[in-house]
């Protein structure tokens, strides 16, 4: 089990879990969106390959409206 | 005689909007249109985790390919926030180094924290991002700002969404006068006739959000404010007559009148 905290709020995953397999369940597959891993970006292109572990910090952020 | 060139590229509008406080995104995108404007701010916030994800997204509705798309750092009160909120808008956008950096002092008049705000310009020019900075209207931090390195400088006409219009117009034109990058007057435009009075100031853009998004008709008055700004373009450029205190001077001739 993988314990993350995502946006402020811990939750509960299966090992093994990467960011686009988190992204993929979380329902944001091919959204726009960024991700943050303990302080640092993890780029798109490194998704599929950044492997989560318990207790990481996670912030996803998307576009809206604003000024 | 309209185009604004920041960082290097050129754009026709002089007019630049935000995206928030809209109905809807039809609603935003055609206020958009009739604001003319090609560079369009936007948030960075949290996805709502558990909530539906097949939502439609505002860059559904300002797409990239077709907006010039200018994140912020709206709601952020240190550097540190406000830094790593534009690295995020980073990659959300590709690699978009045009940002928008505002570090606020205060939740109740959201005026900026300049010495923070300072501090994460200097942060983010070194990191390769073309910094627009939205800041007090103090001419020597702009022209700080401006020596750090940021592509615009954004001075307050008066409090973001008060709607008060050009509060110190004196100020404005030190910090104009004093300038080598764009100004920008970025918060408190309520009407039309108060971006033409930032143009006839000599600003070289305006941006609003509330003026627009909060008229009882948003769309017309996008479409006023991008006659507004044109207006008062030209009339900078036409450059105005001197002010005459306290005589008139006739418009017709005073000779010819007939019984002379």
């Amino acid at each position: 089990m993988l314990t993350l905290k995502i946006n402020g709020e811990s939750r509960q995953f299966s090992a093994p879990l990467t960011v686009a397999g988190l992204i993929e369940q979380l329902g944001y597959a091919g959204k726009r969106i960024a991700v943050e891993r303990n302080g640092e970006i993890v780029p798109k292109s490194q998704h599929a390959n950044t492997e989560l572990a318990s207790g990481d910090q996670l912030e996803i952020v998307v576009a809206v409206g604003g000024g | 005689m309209h185009q604004l060139t920041l960082a290097g590229k050129t754009y026709r509008s002089r007019l630049l909007v935000g995206t928030g406080k809209y109905k809807d995104f039809a609603e935003t995108r055609a206020a958009i249109d009739a604001s003319g404007a090609e560079i369009v701010t936007v948030a960075v916030r949290r996805v709502n985790i558990g909530q539906d994800a097949s939502q439609p997204s505002l860059l559904d509705a300002i797409p990239p390919s077709q907006f010039t798309i200018l994140p912020n750092t709206a709601g952020c009160y240190t550097a540190d926030d406000a830094v790593r909120t534009l690295r995020l808008a980073r990659e959300l956008l590709d690699g978009h180094p045009l940002c928008k950096l505002e570090v606020l002092g205060d939740p109740t008049n959201l005026f900026p924290n300049m010495p923070e705000t300072l501090k994460a310009a200097e942060t983010l020019v070194k990191d390769g991002f073309q910094v627009m900075v939205y800041c007090a209207d103090d001419p020597i931090q702009c022209k700080m700002l401006e020596d750090i390195g940021c592509v615009a400088v954004m001075p307050l006409a008066s409090l973001i969404g008060s709607g008060m219009g050009i509060v110190n117009p004196w100020n404005l034109r030190l910090i104009i006068d004093n300038a080598q990058v764009p100004i920008i007057v970025d918060a408190g435009v309520g009407t039309a006739s108060d971006a033409t009075i930032a143009m006839e100031l000599g600003c070289d853009g305006v941006l609003m959000n509330t003026a627009i998004a909060h008229a009882k008709d948003p769309v017309l008055m996008a479409s006023a404010m991008k006659k507004g700004i044109e207006a008062g373009r030209e009339a900078f450029l036409a450059g105005r007559m001197a002010r005459k205190y306290y005589s008139a001077d006739p418009s017709s001739p005073t000779t010819g009148l007939i019984g002379s």
